[in-house]
């Protein structure tokens, strides 16, 4: 797997607040998976209050990054095999 | 520790590592690269910062087990500290002190709601209250004064 640095991906929302990354994927994504913080995607783990909400969208993975001095992004990345192990190991939002 | 752009995070950092050091615990320092770098130059011998380690990677050791801690210090002074703080709250199974600092802490520590210690102090660039809460916590004041 790539670092996430390369990989080509959509920055959905930047410098944003945990919060903020949360309240957008369940707004705008019909399939939401929840994960706890430290899940591994992409080989980074995932920094974040819990419940950390993941969008998949097909094959797109919507989920945040954060970074210390830069606050949370939060990235769309095209991927089969990562949106079906978050498929495979998050929790699905009950409707 | 997180992004240094707040002078008090760094000199806060050596401290709380000569006092934890003293006081017999071995002590890691986790940081991104710029705050590894700014201790690096700041104590070039290692009197007070003997080992150190990137945060991520820290994480990440934490996460498969590899590492865990009796004792974990977190410092914020934005969102993203106190999500880092929240992951360690979930990770790891020590004592967790999360030390919300800079002009925003008190609405940053309102953030918080997970199980934790706080010590707050809006401190930018004089640690000095912020020290005196830090050795209220640890009961080091009859030892600093």
């Amino acid at each position: 797997m790539a670092c996430i640095d390369e990989i080509e991906k959509e920055v959905l929302l930047s410098g944003a607040s945990f919060a903020e990354c949360r309240a957008y994927v369940e707004k705008k994504y019909p399939e939401i998976y929840y994960v706890d913080p430290g899940y591994k995607i992409f080989d980074r783990h995932i920094i974040g209050v819990p419940p950390i909400a993941i969008g998949l969208e097909n094959d797109f993975v919507v989920f945040p990054f954060t970074k210390p001095c830069y606050g949370t992004f939060l990235l769309k990345i095209e991927c089969h095999e990562e949106a079906q192990r978050v498929r495979l190991l998050g929790k699905k939002k009950r409707k | 520790m997180g992004c240094p752009e707040i002078p008090v995070q760094t000199g806060i950092g050596l401290y709380l590592a000569h006092m934890l050091t003293t006081h017999d615990w071995d002590v890691l320092t986790a940081g991104n690269p710029s705050v590894i770098s700014l201790l690096r130059v700041s104590d070039p011998e290692k009197h007070y910062i003997r080992k150190m380690i990137d945060l991520d990677r820290c994480i990440g050791d934490i996460v498969e087990k590899h590492r865990n801690f009796d004792l974990c210090i977190v410092f914020a002074h934005n969102d993203a500290g106190i999500s880092y703080a929240a992951t360690m709250h979930h990770i790891s199974t020590g004592r967790l002190i999360v030390i919300v600092f800079g002009r925003n802490a008190e609405t940053l520590a309102a953030l918080i709601d997970f199980p934790c210690e706080t010590i707050v102090e809006k401190a930018v660039h004089n640690p000095n209250e912020l020290r005196k809460k830090i050795d209220e916590v640890f009961g080091w004041r009859a030892s600093t004064r």
